[in-house]
């Protein structure tokens, strides 16, 4: 999936020159985590969280009415340079940046023009959809050898069943490298029909898989 | 309340929707969802002397305008196409029917019209006043959508009743689902209500259809608050389910103080359901019924209306389960001891699988769950997290 198809258009964005007042009240009004700070032509030249201008405010333990912490350019602030991906890049390119660099929000820029934010949140609703669980069906996993062609034989069983797939996932098997585990979730309340023909045919079915439980 | 507090609960008249007919509702031989289980479970009762003429209440057809309360008009349409078989593949994908869950058969619409009808005349026993609960177990296809079969079902008889009541008597309605899948179809139909309050205790959607049935789904707009899923874990077994079951039952029922309440008493919870893991045993079917019972008195002036659901085991499980169900709402004592002679007779040789003969499940029917300290700790947890909601409600200040 592409960043495009998932990010924020509307940003909320400030000037170089802005106050950290501006920006705290920006974060409060509209509960977002992250401002980018462009220059008059559009171009991302720094990016402030929530955290960088909290930082910055005066402790709420003052009674400064008028703090003159809160009057400093956020320029002096802001993160310099940012990374930023591209409309084109894909959503799992951009959760790597995000465990990698322990951020958690990158603007988008084409042509070196913001266009967009990602955010966490919008990758986590990426992963929700692909794991198919937003779809009335039923989960199977399939312990299977880490070995050309399995997995078209194992859906050619489910197809003879006229079932659909909602989602297919390929785990690494945490305890053995010479297998992978097949997660699909399939369109059916009966699942037991696939399940037996699975087993007639030799893959190791958990349904359900609970460590401890189930051979 | 009081006066209900005696013997004078001991026997309650309630009516039993019944009609042969019921059978109508067939996919195919090889499908799981069978209704013998309800013939099954009739001549089981007819049996024990507990069911007699007088509680039998047949059927009636839902109409069309009826159906029409939750269904679009176009899936009735491609329905009633699909039971003449002049639906196309296509169109009939659109909605659900010709699938492996929904495979179509002739007059699938009036098979499907005729359990809706028999919950809604056993509504009208309850609210007319002729009973004090009332009985369909043709009924309780939770899963069936606005204009999309699902999970064995077609029409939603559940959302219907409720429906149905709404509109005719004014009623607020507590949907109470048992079933070991989350009772999706009624659950999405009242999602924004706050005269219904739906309530769902079933396995985990982690593995089990429909996969939905979250804790933290709770209704929307209005409705928020009025809608409590309880997703338990497999391998679940009897003390952690009644545990989960009457504290939900209890808080819910007295946090949205019903006129009614519906029950859909599927009975797929059970270790011989070949499609769930709950682990469950007899026990649960006689426990959920007494605490139903008990809170329809309390809260709704006794009216109750039990529908069917889920039950996979046609043989060992659902024709005793849903005795006690009836049973239960009729004399608030669940049956004992061995099942009649002439019942096993009759049914021994076609049973694929040996009768159980008493009401009672044999202890070690399976062998001890490795983790069950673990799965009861996790299931209060998800119902800690699932009353939280009306423990916040009481704990306002004002």
């Amino acid at each position: 999936m592409l960043v495009e198809e998932v990010m924020s258009r509307e940003v909320i964005t400030l000037p170089p020159t802005a106050t950290i007042e501006n920006a705290l009240k920006i974060l409060n009004e509209h509960h977002i985590r992250h401002i980018p700070i462009v220059d008059e032509d559009n171009h991302v030249i720094g990016i402030v969280s929530d955290r960088d201008v909290r930082d910055a405010s005066p402790s709420i333990f003052e009674n400064d009415p008028d703090p003159e912490e809160l009057k400093n350019e956020i320029q002096n602030i802001m993160s310099t340079p940012v990374i930023t991906v591209h409309p084109l890049d894909f959503i799992e390119e951009v959760a790597a940046i995000f465990y990698d660099q322990e951020i958690a929000c990158v603007p988008v820029t084409k042509e070196n023009k913001l266009v967009g934010m990602v955010t966490e949140k919008d990758v986590l609703y990426t992963l929700i959809q692909l794991t198919g669980v937003h779809v009335q069906s039923s989960q199977i996993e399939i312990k299977v050898e880490n070995k050309v062609g399995v997995l078209p034989a194992v859906t050619n069983i489910l197809g003879r069943h006229k079932v659909n797939i909602c989602s297919v996932l390929v785990y690494p098997d945490p305890k053995d490298d010479d297998h992978k585990i097949l997660v699909f979730r399939i369109q059916t309340m009966n699942p037991l029909p696939i399940i037996q023909d699975l087993k007639k045919e030799g893959y190791e079915v958990l349904w359900p898989n609970m460590p401890g439980m189930t051979e | 309340m009081a006066k209900h507090a005696g013997n004078d609960r001991m026997s309650c008249p309630s009516a039993f929707v019944f009609s042969e007919d019921f059978t109508g509702y067939h996919f195919h031989s090889d499908h799981p969802f069978n209704q013998k289980r309800v013939i099954l479970t009739y001549e089981l009762l007819r049996e024990t002397g507990f069911l007699k003429d007088e509680h039998i209440l047949p059927p009636r057809m839902a109409t069309d305008e009826e159906i029409n309360l939750v269904h679009d008009e176009s899936y009735i349409h491609a329905v009633k196409k699909a039971g003449e078989g002049k639906l196309s593949e296509a169109k009939a994908a659109e909605y659900g029917l010709g699938t492996e869950d929904t495979p179509i058969f002739n007059n699938m619409h009036e098979a499907s019209a005729l359990l809706v009808g028999g919950t809604l005349q056993a509504a009208d026993a309850v609210l007319e006043g002729k009973f004090k609960h009332a009985l369909n177990l043709g009924g309780g296809l939770h899963h069936g959508f606005k204009r999309k079969a699902s999970g064995f079902c077609i029409y939603n008889d559940g959302a219907i009743v409720i429906e149905y009541i709404r509109k005719k008597y004014g009623y607020r309605v507590l949907y109470v689902d048992t079933d070991a899948h989350h009772g999706d179809g009624v659950q999405w139909t009242f999602y924004d209500h706050s005269d219904v309050c739906t309530l769902s205790i079933h396995e985990t959607g982690r593995y089990l259809f429909p996969g939905t049935g979250n804790v933290n789904e709770r209704g929307q707009k209005e409705g928020y608050g009025y809608s409590f899923n309880i997703p338990i874990d497999a391998f679940t077994e009897d003390e952690s389910f009644l545990e989960v079951y009457e504290t939900a039952m209890r808080e819910v029922t007295d946090y949205f103080k019903p006129d009614v309440i519906v029950t859909q008493n599927g009975v797929d919870a059970h270790y011989y359901d070949p499609l769930t893991h709950l682990y469950g045993t007899m026990k649960i079917y006689e426990y959920i019924p007494k605490i139903a019972h008990e809170l329809a008195h309390t809260y709704c002036d006794g009216k109750w209306i039990a529908l069917g659901g889920g039950g996979y085991d046609i043989w060992r499980v659902v024709p005793r389960a849903w005795s006690q169900l009836w049973k239960i709402m009729s004399t608030d004592t669940p049956f004992s001891g061995s099942l009649p002679e002439a019942w096993l007779n009759k049914w021994k040789d076609s049973s694929p699988v040996p009768l159980p003969e008493t009401w009672e499940d044999t202890e070690n029917m399976y062998k001890p769950i490795p983790r069950k300290a673990e799965i009861t700790e996790k299931n209060k947890q998800t119902l800690d997290k699932a009353m939280k909601w009306i423990q916040n409600q009481k704990n306002r200040p004002y």
